[in-house]
Formats: C-alpha cells, structure tokens, sequence
C-alpha cells in the first residue's frame, strides 16, 4: 500500500514539473472606472478599429454602460458617419488584409475571454524592433505575430536583449531604445485603459453580474437559515 | 379554501385521478430511514440541477440558432441583447457541471453505503443509464455553442468510432453526417440534446425513483428498516419522506445553490474548468487548437482512452471503464453493505479507486508527455482492480457486527459542543495592550494543540482506513 502510494504521488510530482512559459505581467483593470472605459473605447476606435471588428458590441450599448451621453459617444468615440444603432465593425476589406498581413485580423469581442487581460496587457507592451520581419516588429508572448506594434508612436521603439541558453539566443528583456509621445507611465495608462475596454467588451453584464451576486447570496443565506429552523423545528421529536 | 365548491372540484379529480395514492406513496407515507446524512441530498439536488437544466435549456432554445454559420453569434446574442440571456446562459453551463459533481457524489454515495446491493440492482442499473445519458447530453450539448473547442472536441470524440473494425469509418460518417464536424452535425446534435435524450433522461429518472421506492432507500448503516416494522406495519426506524426530508432538503438546497449562486456570479468559466477559454474563439475546421481536451467531468476516461497505446482497444478501455459499473452490484457480492461495518480492505481499495478517478481527471487534463502516460497506465490498472478484482480480495475481508436497529445520526446542533471543544483545544488566550491603553482578549493559535490536533486526526484518518 505504502509504496504503492509512493510510488503514484512520485508520478505525479513528475508530471506536474513546470513547463516554460512567458511571464504575464498583471493588467490593473477596474471595469467600474468609466472614464477609463471611454478613453479605451477611443483608443480602440483610433488604433485598432481600422483592422479588428468588436461586431458584438453596440454605439448604443457604450453609452448605456458608460452613462454617456449618445451625442457624447458619437462624436468623441465613433467613427466619423457611423450610427448609435452600429456595430463597431472594421471598414478593412478582408481580400486586403490577407494581402497585407497574411491573415484576417480577428474580431476582438470577445479576445478577452479566450486570452484573458493580462495576456493582452503583456501582449500590447511586448513588441520590439526585429529587422527581419515585414513591419519591422515582432513580439515576445506572441512569436512572428503578423501585427506590427500599433502604438509605436506612444510607446516609442523597444529592442530586444538576449543571453546564451546552450546554443539558443533567447530574449532576456526588453528595453526602450527611442521614446515615442507618452512617458512609459502614460502610456501604461493607454494600454490599461485599452485591455480594460476590451474586457468589458467580452463580457458588457460582467459588472452587473458581480455587483448583483452579494444581494443573491445574502437572500440565499436568509432561506437556508429559516429553512434550517424548519428543520430543527420538525425533526425536535425524532431520536 | 373551504367552500363547498372546491371540495367538489377535488373530489371530481380524486374519483378520476389517484393524486391522494400518488402522493401518500411516494412522499408522505413513504417511509425512509431517519438517519440520512450529509451523502443523501444529492439525489434530490440531482433532481433540482434536472429542472433546472429544462428550465434554462428551454429559454436558451427560443433564442439560440442551430446553424453552423449562425450558433455562435446567437449564443453571443443570448449573453448580450437577451434580457437576463446571460444569467439564463451561465445557468444552463454552471448546471452542466454542478449536474456531474452531485452525480458523482451520488454514485460515490452508492459504494461507500452499498445502496447498489440487493435489492436495489435495479434501481442502480437505471441510474447507470441516467449517468449515460447525461453524457450523451453534456457530449452534444457542448457542440452546440460552436467556439473552437465544441468543434475539436466533437472531431475527436466521433472520429473514436471510426477505429471500431469494419464499420468504423462508415459509422463515425453516419454519426457526423458529413465527412467533418459541420453542419449537419450540429443540427442533429440539437435534435438529440434538446429532445431526444432529454425525454429518455426523464423516463429512466422516473424509473430509477419507482424501483427505488418499491424496495426502499438505504441508508448509512445499510440495514433494511422493513425487515423491522411496529404493529402498525410501519418500519421502526423510518419517517415519512415528507415532511421531514422535504424540510431537510430544504437546507441541502439552500446549501447548493449558495456555493451555485458563487459560480455563476463571480466565476461562471471557473479559471476554464466549466467553460474553456479557447471555446470563446469561434469554430475554425481549418485550425487545431494546440491542446484539445474535454470539460473536466469526462477526463477520467479522456485519460483511460489515452493510456492505450491501440486506438481500437483504447475506445474498448474507455467503454469498459463505464460498462464495468453496470457490474458492480454482481461483482460486490457481500452481504454487508455498509462501509461502517466493512473491513480494512474495501476502505483501502475504495481509497485507491478515489485517487485514481482524481488522478486520471487530472491527467485527462493535461497534454500527453510520456511520463504522465506512465502514471495514466498505473491509475487504469488501479481503476479497473477496483472492480474486476473485487471477488478475490472480498475473500480477506473481516467484517464488523451489523447492528439491528439504525444508529442515531448527531445533528448539526449536538456537534456544536465538540467543534467548540476542538477550536478552544487549538487556541489559547492571549491578552495584548494596544498601543491607545486598551487590553484586548485574543484568541491565538497554540502550536502544541494544533500540533496534538493534527497527529490526532492521522490518527484517526489511519484507523478509519482498518
């Protein structure tokens, strides 16, 4: 029994080793901060709109959510000509950009959910410079990735520094080589502002769904107690 | 509600209808053993999360298109555009699960007490085929929203069929209705999940809840409270199901739907256990995910499959190790049922089996390496000498006397003595100044009684294995 035992728990501990992954840096997200929501759906209007659709969310939906003003979200957030009643839909054509890029950008609806928001905040600020590639960028968490790095003129250019492990060169960290407009701490406000939009875009009931379960749990508690003096009060008699 | 009239409405009924029979039969005159624990809700938490798999199932069909161009966006719709779609939704993906945790406790109740013994083969029987069926519905249902792994996960599973001799690939093509996951597969999986099996599922519920009452519940000490009845015929040690386990259950479900009520509102994927990350990407036929794997109720035979090197004999394990339940009421032929008055034996063996079943869902989980084949392997072996070796080792066994009448069961109530009894054991009184003046009374951990406590509780866990 024993070295049976043993012997399970010593596989187990070999097949649990750890396997190597990139670290994720924490995205600190607050989906009830509305005016970072705003900023981050004007960010996605005018840095990744013009490829990535959002077709499951609304104009509409937006300013109902963020307690905005419809006017307010046509003018500062929405495409020029676009309707309340919308979709955020790409104007990219998808023969071209499989010309462009080699692919079709994806809907980022719901890329939140598939990837979660601190693969996105890792994934925005892990571009750097790589000559080989056709845009002149590549990314650390996503190799050989065919997006270049959109927010180049924010965030500036980062290069990439690398050690020796065995006979590979890997990629020990990232450094700024050029500053672009926004200091490193302002752009981070950018990157989070944008994950954070993009989180409520997976999910728009998330919130509502979290502020609401308290209320539900508190009612559930007050059944099972009442329930529970029920039973006491039935079952007094049966030994 | 007296008045003459509607006496004579209920009369009209009961002289064509036997409501009265029906309900004193099955609930108030039932009569089950008193000594239900904490193991028996699960059988009507099981029959709770059923409802609630109608209820939500049914809603989510008004709005959800089975069209393999339009199931994934109209899934999307629901969690978005339909009022309370997304509470209706995580209902329906919670339950799922929830559906399969209160069905393996069930089960797991069934071998720790023997409620599977005669005479209750039948009713065991009826709820194997139940735990069937609910695989087929989780199966197809998991199609149904379209995201990339209902589409991978449907393309493995089927294409199992295909390794079958002779009429593999014909069989796998007829089941698919087209030579990959499309389409037509999509819409009869529908069929299936939103009518079919659901019809056969509450036939066999109400066939597993009449052979179970015409022989009569088990219960922790595994004795027949008919065969000790009053002078009025009524069983000694039983009380009527209704009202004291309506009332009962009350509690368990209050209990249920709290730690339910936690899922859906703050964690409905369940860090991807209840709904995989990856199924968030819209079905792609053109591109494999890296790593497929099923939701986590069906990776103990995920890894069963795996484990073997053959296709074909692969697919065979992974039956076998279902079919072999079907055995079980046949192949635990002692007549003692509970596990209190068992001896050491089947505790260690069933202690095995746990950890195996534990031990191959983690595995089935996770990407196949080499040496959690290895360890897959060991874990099959344990699973299914559970079972087929049964017969032999029930030979060793040394069993304890089975009392006559049932033995009492503590309530929560006279339990709080003791809890209170351990937590002043494992504490000590501490009085501490702050720094305004005040003296505080702090009730702080004491190493040496925690230490006591914990040598203690091996103790009795080793002794509980004898």
């Amino acid at each position: 029994m024993k070295t049976l035992l043993t012997v399970i728990f010593s596989l187990f501990a070999f097949t649990c080793s750890a396997s190597g992954k990139t670290e994720l840096m924490h995205a600190n997200i607050d989906l009830s901060d509305n005016t970072s929501l705003k900023r981050g759906a004007e960010h996605y209007v005018t840095y990744c709109l013009g490829c990535h659709s959002a077709k499951h969310i609304r104009y509409l939906r937006i300013a109902e959510d963020f307690e905005l003003n419809q006017d307010v979200v046509l003018k500062d957030i929405a495409p020029v000509g676009a309707s309340i009643y919308d979709s955020m839909l790409s104007a990219m054509d998808k023969h071209d950009s499989n010309i462009w890029f080699g692919t079709v950008p994806p809907d980022l609806s719901l890329i939140a959910r598939s990837r979660g928001s601190d693969w996105l905040y890792t994934y925005l600020k892990s571009f750097y410079r790589d000559d080989t590639k056709t845009h002149g960028t590549n990314n650390t968490l996503f190799k050989d990735v065919g997006m270049p790095n959109v927010l180049w003129k924010l965030q500036g250019q980062q290069i990439a520094h690398y050690t020796l492990e065995g006979e590979n060169k890997v990629i020990n960290s990232l450094s700024l080589e050029r500053p672009g407009e926004l200091s490193p701490s302002e752009f981070d406000v950018v990157v989070t502002d944008l994950v954070n939009f993009l989180e409520y875009v997976g999910e728009p009931a998330k919130l509502k769904r979290q502020q609401m379960g308290k209320y539900v749990l508190f009612f559930i508690l007050i059944i099972g107690f009442i329930g529970y003096l029920l039973k006491k009060e039935y079952w007094k008699d049966i030994h | 509600m007296n008045s003459p009239r509607f006496n004579n409405f209920v009369n009209w009924i009961l002289a064509r209808f036997p409501l009265t029979k029906v309900w004193n039969e099955h609930l108030a005159e039932y009569y089950a053993p008193k000594n239900f624990n904490f193991w028996y809700f699960f059988g009507s938490l099981a029959l709770l999360v059923l409802v609630n798999q109608f209820a939500t199932g049914i809603m989510l069909t008004i709005n959800y298109k089975p069209d393999a161009a339009l199931a994934f966006d109209s899934v999307e719709y629901i969690m978005r555009d339909v009022d309370w779609g997304w509470l209706i939704r995580y209902m329906h993906s919670t339950g799922a699960s929830a559906f399969f945790i209160v069905v393996y406790l069930h089960m797991f109740r069934g071998l720790l007490y023997g409620s599977f013994k005669k005479p209750r083969e039948l009713v065991w029987i009826f709820g194997m085929l139940i735990y069937l069926c609910l695989m087929a519905e989780a199966f197809m249902g998991y199609l149904l929203p379209w995201g990339q792994m209902s589409y991978w996960g449907a393309q493995v599973i089927i294409s199992l069929f295909s390794a079958i001799p002779i009429i593999g690939e014909d069989l796998s093509l007829w089941i698919r209705g087209d030579y990959v996951v499309a389409d037509a597969t999509l819409n009869r999986f529908f069929a299936f999940h939103v009518a079919a099996i659901p019809l056969v599922l509450v036939l066999l519920v109400f066939l597993h809840i009449v052979a179970l009452h015409q022989v009569g519940s088990n219960n922790p000490d595994g004795i027949e409270i008919k065969e000790n009845k009053g002078p009025d015929g009524i069983p000694v040690d039983g009380i009527p199901f209704h009202p004291y386990y309506t009332v009962k259950d009350i509690v368990g479900v209050s209990v249920f739907i709290f730690f339910f009520a936690v899922v859906l509102f703050y964690m409905p994927e369940l860090e991807g256990y209840f709904l995989e990350h990856a199924n968030f990407i819209p079905a792609d036929p053109l591109q494999t995910p890296e790593h497929i794997a099923p939701l986590w109720y069906f990776t103990p035979f995920y890894a069963i499959l795996r484990a073997v090197p053959d296709k074909f004999a692969g697919v065979l394990a992974m039956g076998g190790a279902i079919f072999v339940l079907f055995l079980l009421p046949w192949l635990d032929t002692v007549k003692v049922k509970s596990i209190r008055y068992r001896g050491g034996i089947y505790k260690k063996a069933l202690f095995l089996f746990v950890i195996s079943f534990f031990g191959l869902g983690y595995l089935g989980m996770q990407a196949p390496t080499p040496s959690a084949t290895i360890a897959a392997r060991v874990l099959t072996v344990i699973y299914f000498s559970f079972f087929l070796l049964m017969p032999i080792y029930m030979r060793w066994e040394k069993f304890k006397t089975v009392p006559k009448h049932l033995t009492s069961n503590d309530s929560l109530g006279s339990k709080i003595p003791l809890i209170k009894q351990a937590v002043s054991d494992i504490t000590q009184d501490t009085v501490v100044t702050t720094k305004s003046g005040k003296t505080l009374h702090l009730k702080t951990p004491n190493p040496s009684g925690l230490r006591n406590a914990s040598v203690d509780l091996a103790k009795k866990m080793k002794d509980s294995l004898d």
